[in-house]
This record gives structure tokens, C-alpha cells and sequence, in this order.
């Protein structure tokens, strides 16, 4: 709704010419009130969201990623810190043990504290599994929607004032669109209030070590972002990012080697005082370390749309390689895909190529790393969201696409009502009525980019319908599942070209601006 | 100060800015944007459709039976259920239409004893979403109100109406059909500002069809079109008169005619009329009455004490059961008849109003006070009945600072009067965040809207606006008592939810809803008042 108030606001502007200048004032005056107002409606989208089922809502006996989360509250406010990674008669690690890191594990607990005193059967020892009830969904969602609310939404306005300080007001229009466009992002509410996870958290931290690194404070950001990575080790995806970018600016300040040692000594503290009730032993670290990486899985789950999923239907790649060897294949080929970008950022550290760089290695992770899953594309879709006002068509197309990658596992889900209205929402926020201002396309084919661009999104609607309504030949059960995968693929490998070949250009044309911006 | 410095800035930049086409050539890129509202709205109705719902879900799928397995002759008599059909034909008729597609998607909900209580999925998909396909009337009747405005009024008005929490709670969650036929008011609304006195007359019947509770609106109705309408001359004044009559009745005979040719007319009519029901509502709706009941406990308590025996009535007001008993102890006991009286009495001065000069852009005011009045002193009155003078007044809301301060206040009050509509811990965030948000856009709506009012006043350039900022030197800022008044609004709300269990447990169970039903009412009386005013100084006067 607040969308709205901009929205009418600028309409306003430009049909109305008179009074330009006048909501020109109220947006350059009203940010706070602009981001209240959106921060309003993004938290009423979501209570909206949350109506709705969780992920293996009333399917035992594993039920889905509620109960797991559900489970973790259970063990970590019953069992002692030490054993909450171990296997025992208590803690069955079968049955959705902890396996992610151990700051999940200690917001687990405190949410558990937060359920067991206005609910205390759903988080008994043994007797709660597979507890569902009415209070325990609310409160559950509670926990969800109260995490968001208090990391991820102040991140993201810390990242906005960091980002948005400096330009100039024009530039200042995008502003309420941009939080907009970041704090209702379709894939993050489905998963969140949906499907139900708890990754607001991880990318919540990682927004504000993004932004804190952007305004400069490089210990803050290290300290923020190690916190990301123990609470979901997939935050990981952008390790080689943010490792690459700040040594580039280690290494161009009088003394490199004290610079990185004070940021490792930073990630290390952070990493020792969450790791500290398993450093008294080598054997409790490593417990811990093991249960966090899920090896035993495959190279990948379902029909993620990346790489090795989509190749396999011609080189059956289980079956040639070893899961070792497999191993060894991914990492080269994640490692080989992020290079590019990492380079460039160490060579050359500039802020913008940094956002770039951050979209380029978690993309590059998301299409080439062992084990991913459908919903790890959130974040390659985190730092896309922040480029949205410099790169809004790559924001949108990698929108539609991580929502169609996920359009399966959001309908086992039943969570089809919601993901169309927020795909609506999603669409009509971003066209929005003078939401944006229109910046003139270079594109010199633009009919043809114009008219592939709609035939896509028609191709992809047609795909919902028929995913929905059409029962696959009985030889191919998984047929449309594999259409979307190949249609999706297509589309995030040729973001993740063009997205690192921007990241070199705008490197190479804004330095001289950019350095005669800072001496001034 | 900060004002100032940019008044001189627009005023600085003015020349450089090439003059962009202007409103006069908008009329498409307009329809995209009220769509845009509209569909923004939706979106939002679509995300609550798996909420929870009132039993008017199941009344209303009941009809839908009712309307599909029966003939037309037994409609009005059937009670396989006890939510019997009480809305006038021309719903029942909207529920038969619905039913035809009923029947393609569930046939189990049009089942007329094999339906009872029947909520499958594609059920409550169903019914949510026919509520909110047939919101585009309303849609509709706000873009014909508002097509006359001037842009920056007009997305306003959008806002107020497409977004307003009170259809959403109302029609979205607890389960009504209001917004169509709200919209079918805006209309009629519309068609009378423009002088349509007979498509006015027209839509008014028709809604009047749709359902009864809009006649409260028929005296001003009449006095209006009989005094604008039919004039000129005696002669052309009755021809006129025997037109909107004979269009007036075409439409009653439409729609009464099949159940008087059944006989079932006096069936149909009781049915419409449950006097029984007794004069509040289990949850009181804000009105006059809660002061009546009040002092009638308090009167009866201080009786008591001072020795007095005096005999509490059985059927209490808090029980939710209300019979036909009087259930005062000491004040005269209400009929039907003396709130209709009440009513009459309190409509009056419009009606004088009307007759002495009946102005075209007084209509919406005259109707909305109609319906406050309805509310204020009416029988059996649901806090849901709020929203026939909330919307329409939504259209005027702009046309002074005075009233959209006014709206501000009255439009945070009723909206508040319908929480208890949503007492399931589900909803309860969904509420307060409509609520806080409506609150929060019309505030920095209306102060941004009557700065600018101002500010083109000061610049001495707007030749297009007049009559729309008629006091220009007031900004839009709530005076104390009204924010005292707000504050007290949150303090009865924490109480209610969160201290009252604290401190009293299950004691007094009705205490909370009791406090918002009298501080709410409060508010009501206000602005009626507030309205009553506006409505005796304005004509005559100018």
C-alpha cells in the first residue's frame, strides 16, 4: 500500500505537471514515511502469506521443513548444548536432525523458549513430533514473521540509506520502488511464510554485511557476515565474493597485510564465540562440521534448474563419476564460474562491480555446486535485488524465472493461491505507475528483445497452466518438472553471462569517474 | 520554514520543466491506473482467502442453494436451514446467477440439505473469489464518482475507497457482498452529481432490491429527485413525476412482481423484516443505544442501592441471546417504531435542507448523514452498517480541510468498531495492519494534499481549483482532543487484548467489547453531530 502512496504520488508528477516539483518534496522529505509505509504493507503481505499451509502440513510420517524447524525448538530447549549434534536416545538424528549451523541451532533454542510458554506441548521431547495446531502454526509463523521484522527489514534499510547516500534526488526516486522491490520479492515471502524457513535471518545478515562493507566498515561487515554463515552455511554462496572484494581493498590500502589480519582476526572471533560450546574437543567440532555437510545426498535434488541437473539428461553424470570425483567436478566448476568476477573485483574494487560480483559467484554456485536445492536460489536472487534500480530487467527476468523454478515445489507445498497473487503483486509493484523512472533501453534489437522477452514469459505462464491442470504420459511422469528445469537453466545461465560481462564493462568505464568522485 | 525553501524551489524550477501533456488528455493512461488500485486490492483479497469466516459464509452458500434446487415460488419459505433467505429478490437472483457457476465447479454446494456446512476447498475458492470478481462494481462506481477530479484528488479518493479496511475486514474476511453494492450506491451517487436524476432514481431502486438496509437513504432520495427533478412548471414537474414513478415501480414490480403472482409476497416480506431480533445486535454496534442500555444498568444499580427492587431482566444484552422481552430494567422499553420515529426525526433537517434547495454536490453529504442517522438510531443495527456512510463520504472527504479531518477521525473509529468482526488470533495482525496502514496513508495524504492546497494558493497560479480547498489556510493537522481521543482507542484496544486477561482473567467477559461498543459510539455521535452541523450551515448560507 505504500507502493500506492508513491505510486500516486509520482503519477501525479508526471501528468500533473504543476505539482512536480511539490512531490518531489514529499519524496525527498518522506523517505522515512515511504519506507514505514512499505515496511507496513511488506509485514501485512506476509501475516497475509502466513494463512497459509506450511511445507508437509498433516503428512507424516516426515512431514517437511515446519517440523524440522519445529523438531530443532524441541531438541535445543531440552537436550544440553553439547548434545544437540549428536546422535543419542534422545536426539534421533534420522529424523530431521540439526544440520545447520550452530547459530541456527541457538535461534531454535530461543524461539523454543518463546513456543514452550505459550505452548508447551509443541515442543515436548518426543511427544510433540509431528505436533500441529492452530496456536502452534501461529506462533511458529510469529517466530517467522518477528525474525523478518527485526533483521531483515532494518538491513534492508541500512543498505538503502548506504546505498541511496550521495545521488542525487533524481536518483532518489527509485528509492521507495527499490524497498519495495526488496522487501516483497514474491520468492522470499513464498519460502519464508510459505513454505516456511527461516532464511530472513541468514539474508538479513548478509544484506547488512553488504552494506556495512559498502559504507566502508570492513570489520563490521566480516563480523556480519560470518554471522550469515553460521546461521545457513548456504550463505556461503557469497564467500567468494565478499572474500574477494575485500582483499582488493586490503590490498590497495598502505598496509595490506594488517588490513587482512585484523578482518581475520574479526572472522575468526565471531566464528569462536558461536563455535564455543564445541572447540573443548577436535571430535565436537568436527561433529558438528560433519553434520552440516550433507554429502551423502547426490549432486543434486529434484529438478533443480542448474548445471549437472540439466545436462543429466544427456551425460548421466551419478552414473559415470563417483560422488568423490563428482565432488572434485563441482567445486572446479563452481570455482571456474566464480573466477571471473572474483578477479575482477580483487583486481578492481568498486562498489557497484562488489553487488555484481556478489550476483556472479552465488549464481555461480547456484548452477554449478554439489547439492542444490530448488530454494537455493534465493540467493543469487538476494543480491539481484539489490541491483534492481541498475538493473531492473535482470531483477525481474531472474524473478520470473526462480519463481517458475519453483513453481513445483511450491504446488506439493499448496501454496499455488498465494504464489499467484504475489506473482501478481510482484508484477504489478514493478510496473507500478510512475513506480520507476523509465530509463531509455540501449537495446539496439529492441523489438526482438521486446517480443522473446513476452514469447518467455508466455511460454512460462502456459507452463503453470499446464503443470496444473495436465497429467504427464505415464512413461515421463516428471516431464513437465524437467521442462521448467531446462526452460529455467536456459534463462539463469544467460543472466549469469551477461551479468559477468557487465560486471567487466562497468569496471572498466567507471573507474576514472568513480576516483574522481571520491577525491571529491 | 522548509515549506517555504521549496515553494521557492518549484516555483525556481517551474520554467525549466517542459510542460509535460496535461490532465485533459489522460483519460486511458487513468483507467491503467484505477485498474492498477484495483488489482493491487485484489491481490490482497486474493491472499486472505483461506482466513477465517463468519457464518455469513455459510448463509450465503446456503442461498446459493436455495436459489439453484428451489422454484422461484419457494425461495422466501424454505428452511432447510436456519439461515433462510432475508435479502430482497434481486439478491436472490444475484445468488442464483452465482449458482449456475456453482454448480460447474462443486455440485455439492448448491445441495440443499447435502450442502449444509459443506467448506471444500473449491467451495470457499469459490465464494472468496465471486466476492471479489463482483467488487468491480465498486470499482466502477469509483471511477465514475472520482472521473470529474482533478488527478491529485482523484488518486486520493483511490486510495480511501479501492484500499479501504472496512470492505476488505468486512467483505474479504468475514464474508459479505458489500462492495458491489456499495459500488451500485457510488453510482447512483455519480449519476446524480451530473444531474442524471432518473439513472440515479433508477440504481437507487435497483440497489434498493439488492438489499433493504439501503432505504434508509429513500426519504432523502425522494425529496431530493421530487425537488430537482421534477420542477419546471406544474405540468412538466408531474409529467417528470410520473416518469421517475413509473421507472421507480417498473423496478419493484421486477423484482416483486413473480412473488405476488406466487403469493408469496407476505412471506417475502417477513422474512425481509425480523422485527424479532430485538434492538442490538450481540456484539452492540456503536450507536445511540449503547448510552440507552448504559443508563438503564446504571439507573437500575443506583435504584438498587438506594433500596429500591427492581427486577434485572433475564434476557441480558451481554449474553448474545436477545429475545422479545423487554430487557430494561427501568427506561421505557424501544420498539421498532420509536427508533423509526428517531430516525425520521434525525434525517429530518436534510430532508428540509433538500426541499428548500436541492443542490446536485449536497447529494453524497445528504445521503451519507441518511445513513448515519440509520446507524446512530437504528434497529438492529450490525457495526458492518458503518460502511454505507464511510465510503461515501470517502468521495468528499477532500472537498475541505474540516472534512478530511473529519474523515480521518470517523474513518479510524468505525474501522476500529468492526474488530470484533475478527476475534480469532489469526487475523488479529491482519486487522491492526489495515488499520495502522489506512491511518498512516491518510495522514500523509491529507496533510501532503492541503499543503499543496495551500501552496498553489500561495503561488497565486491555480486558476483549475477552486471550490477544492476551500479554506486554504489550514493545514491538516488533528487538534488534541482528537489525538486524546485516538490514544484512548489504543488504550481500550491493550486492554482488551492484553491487560484484561492479566488482570481480570475470565471475569467480565464482555468488558472489553462493552468498552469498544461505548468508546467507539462516542466517536459515532461526533460525527454525527459533526455532519449535522455541516449539513444546517451550508446551503443556505452560500
Amino acid at each position: 500500500m505504500e507502493k500506492k502512496r508513491t505510486a500516486k504520488i509520482q503519477s501525479k508528477s508526471e501528468n500533473d505537471s504543476p505539482e512536480t516539483a511539490f512531490w518531489w518534496w514529499i519524496i525527498h522529505k518522506g523517505t522515512a514515511a515511504s519506507f514505514i509505509c512499505i515496511c507496513l504493507f511488506a509485514i501485512l503481505v506476509r501475516v497475509c502469506v502466513s494463512l497459509h499451509p506450511y511445507s508437509g502440513a498433516g503428512t507424516p510420517p516426515k512431514y517437511g521443513d515446519y517440523e524440522a524447524q519445529r523438531h530443532w525448538m524441541e531438541i535445543t530447549i531440552n537436550l544440553p548444548v553439547k548434545e544437540w549434534y549428536r546422535n543419542s536416545t534422545n536426539n534421533d538424528l534420522n529424523y530431521w536432525g540439526l544440520d545447520y549451523p550452530p547459530l541456527t541451532a541457538y535461534q531454535s533454542y530461543f524461539h523454543g523458549l518463546f513456543l514452550q510458554y505459550f505452548d508447551p506441548k509443541s515442543v515436548a521431547l518426543h511427544t510433540s513430533r509431528g505436533y500441529e495446531s492452530y496456536l502452534g502454526k501461529l506462533l511458529m509463523r510469529w517466530t517467522v514473521l518477528s525474525s523478518d521484522a527485526v533483521i531483515f527489514f532494518p538491513a534492508v534499510l541500512y543498505f538503502i540509506s548506504v546505498y541511496y547516500a550521495g545521488k542525487s534526488i533524481r536518483q532518489k526516486n527509485d528509492l521507495a520502488w527499490h524497498i519495495a522491490m526488496i522487501l516483497l520479492n514474491p520468492c522470499f515471502l513464498l519460502i519464508d511464510h510459505g513454505h516456511f524457513q527461516y532464511n530472513c535471518i541468514s539474508l538479513g545478515l548478509t544484506v547488512a554485511a553488504v552494506a556495512a562493507i559498502l559504507s566502508d566498515r570492513n570489520v563490521l561487515g566480516s563480523v556480519l557476515f560470518s554471522l550469515a554463515l553460521n546461521h545457513k552455511q548456504m550463505s556461503a554462496y557469497f564467500a567468494p565474493a565478499f572474500f574477494s572484494y575485500l582483499l582488493g581493498k586490503c590490498l590497495r590500502r598502505g598496509n595490506p597485510f594488517l588490513e587482512v589480519s585484523k578482518l581475520g582476526l574479526a572472522v575468526l572471533g565471531t566464528f569462536a564465540v558461536i563455535w564455543w560450546p564445541y572447540l573443548y574437543s577436535a571430535e565436537a567440532s568436527l561433529e558438528v562440521l560433519l553434520r552440516l555437510a550433507p554429502f551423502e545426498r547426490g549432486i543434486y535434488e529434484d529438478y533443480v534448474a542448474n548445471f549437472w541437473c540439466a545436462t543429466s539428461i544427456i551425460v548421466k553424470w551419478k552414473r559415470l563419476f563417483t560422488m568423490p570425483s563428482l565432488k572434485l567436478l563441482s567445486l572446479a566448476a563452481t570455482i571456474s564460474g566464480c573466477l571471473p568476477s572474483m578477479i575482477q573485483m580483487a583486481w578492481l574494487p568498486r562498489k557497484q562491480s562488489f553487488l555484481y560480483g556478489l550476483l556472479n559467484c552465488a549464481l555461480s554456485f547456484y548452477l554449478f555446486s554439489f547439492q542444490v536445492h530448488e530454494k537455493s536460489v534465493l540467493l543469487p536472487l538476494l543480491p539481484a535485488s539489490l541491483l534492481a534500480s541498475e538493473e531492473p530487467f535482470v531483477f525481474q527476468w531472474l524473478t520470473y524465472n526462480a519463481l517458475l523454478s519453483m513453481f513445483p515445489l511450491l504446488s506439493r507445498d499448496k501454496l499455488v493461491l498465494p504464489y499467484i497473487a504475489l506473482y501478481g503483486l510482484f508484477f504489478l509493484l514493478y510496473h507500478a505507475p510512475g513506480g520507476r523512472r523509465q530509463k531509455q533501453e540501449k537495446w539496439e534489437t529492441r523489438f526482438l528483445f521486446s517480443f522473446s522477452k513476452s514469447f518467455l514469459l508466455a511460454c512460462s505462464l502456459l507452463l503453470h497452466v499446464i503443470y496444473l491442470t495436465v497429467t504427464p504420459p505415464l512413461k515421463y511422469p516428471f516431464l513437465f518438472e524437467a521442462v521448467i528445469m531446462l526452460l529455467c537453466f536456459s534463462q539463469f545461465l544467460l543472466i549469469f553471462l551477461y551479468t559477468n560481462r557487465k560486471q567487466w564493462t562497468t569496471s572498466k568505464l567507471s573507474p576514472i569517474a568513480e576516483d574522481r568522485k571520491k577525491h571529491l | 520554514m522548509n515549506h517555504r525553501k521549496n515553494h521557492s524551489k518549484t516555483t525556481h524550477h517551474k520554467p525549466q520543466i517542459p510542460a509535460i501533456p496535461t490532465e485533459k488528455s489522460l483519460p486511458t493512461s487513468n483507467h491503467l491506473h484505477l485498474v492498477w488500485f484495483s488489482l493491487i486490492a485484489s491481490c490482497i483479497k486474493l491472499l486472505v482467502i483461506p482466513a477465517y469466516h463468519s457464518t455469513d459464509f455459510e448463509v450465503h452458500r446456503n442461498w446459493l442453494a436455495i436459489t439453484h434446487s428451489l422454484p422461484l415460488s419457494q425461495w422466501y419459505s424454505d428452511e432447510t436451514s436456519q439461515w433462510t433467505l432475508d435479502y430482497p429478490p434481486f439478491f436472490a437472483h444475484f445468488e442464483h446467477f452465482l449458482s449456475l457457476f456453482a454448480s460447474l465447479v462443486d455440485p455439492t454446494m448448491v445441495h440443499l440439505t447435502n450442502g449444509l456446512d459443506y467448506k471444500s476447498h473449491f467451495t470457499v475458492l469459490f465464494q472468496r473469489i465471486s466476492v471479489i470478481l463482483s467488487d468491480s462494481v465498486l470499482f466502477y462506481g469509483v471511477y465514475k464518482v472520482t472521473r470529474k477530479l482533478e488527478l491529485k484528488e482523484r488518486y486520493l479518493i483511490w486510495v480511501l475507497l479501492i484500499w479501504s479496511p472496512g470492505l476488505i475486514i468486512v467483505d474479504h474476511l468475514h464474508f459479505q457482498y458489500n462492495g458491489f453494492l456499495l459500488g451500485m450506491l457510488l453510482l447512483s451517487l455519480a449519476a446524480l452529481e451530473d444531474g442524471k436524476d432518473l439513472m440515479g432514481g433508477f440504481l437507487f431502486a435497483v440497489l434498493l432490491c439488492f438489499k433493504h438496509l439501503f432505504a434508509v437513504a429513500a426519504p432523502i432520495y425522494f425529496v431530493y429527485l421530487f425537488r430537482h427533478y421534477c420542477r419546471g412548471g406544474l405540468v412538466r414537474g408531474f409529467v417528470k413525476l410520473v416518469v421517475m414513478g413509473s421507472v421507480v415501480v417498473t423496478v419493484f414490480a421486477a423484482a416483486y412482481g413473480p412473488f405476488v403472482y406466487h403469493g408469496q409476497i407476505q412471506q417475502v416480506f417477513r422474512r425481509m423484516f425480523p422485527f424479532g431480533r430485538g434492538l442490538c445486535h450481540a456484539y452492540w454496534a456503536p450507536n445511540f443505544w449503547v448510552f440507552y442500555i448504559i443508563l438503564d444498568k446504571l439507573l437500575a444499580f443506583l435504584l438498587i442501592k438506594l433500596g429500591f427492587n427492581i427486577q434485572t431482566p433475564t434476557a441480558s444484552f451481554t449474553g448474545g441471546l436477545v429475545g422479545d422481552s423487554s430487557p430494561f430494567a427501568v427506561l421505557p422499553t424501544i420498539t421498532p417504531s420509536i427508533t423509526l420515529i428517531m430516525v425520521l426525526l434525525a434525517i429530518s433537517p436534510s430532508l428540509i435542507k433538500a426541499w428548500k434547495d436541492p443542490k446536485p454536490r449536497m447529494i453524497t453529504r445528504w445521503v451519507a448523514y441518511s445513513y448515519t442517522c440509520g446507524f446512530l438510531f437504528g434497529w438492529h443495527v450490525h457495526e458492518k452498517a458503518s460502511l454505507h456512510f464511510v465510503i461515501p463520504l470517502g468521495i468528499i472527504a477532500l472537498k475541505s480541510v474540516e472534512d478530511a479531518k473529519h474523515y480521518f477521525f470517523l474513518s479510524i473509529v468505525s474501522h476500529y468498531s468492526l474488530f470484533p468482526l475478527l476475534y480469532e488470533a489469526q487475523e488479529y495482525p491482519i486487522k491492526v495492519l489495515l488499520l495502522i496502514l489506512h491511518a498512516v496513508l491518510m495522514w500523509l495524504g491529507f496533510s501532503s494534499y492541503f499543503c499543496s492546497a495551500n501552496a498553489s494558493a500561495d503561488k497565486g497560479d491555480d486558476s483549475s481549483r477552486s471550490a477544492a480547498a476551500g479554506s486554504k489556510n489550514s493545514d491538516f493537522v488533528i487538534g488534541w482532543l482528537g489525538r486524546l481521543y485516538l490514544l484512548g482507542l489504543l488504550i481500550v484496544e491493550i486492554w482488551g487484548q492484553f491487560l484484561h486477561p492479566i488482570f481480570l482473567g475470565n471475569k467480565l467477559p464482555f468488558l472489553p467489547l462493552m468498552m469498544i461498543s461505548i468508546y467507539c459510539s462516542f466517536g459515532i455521535m461526533y460525527s454525527w453531530i459533526w455532519q449535522l452541523t455541516q449539513i444546517l450551515k451550508s446551503p443556505s448560507t452560500l
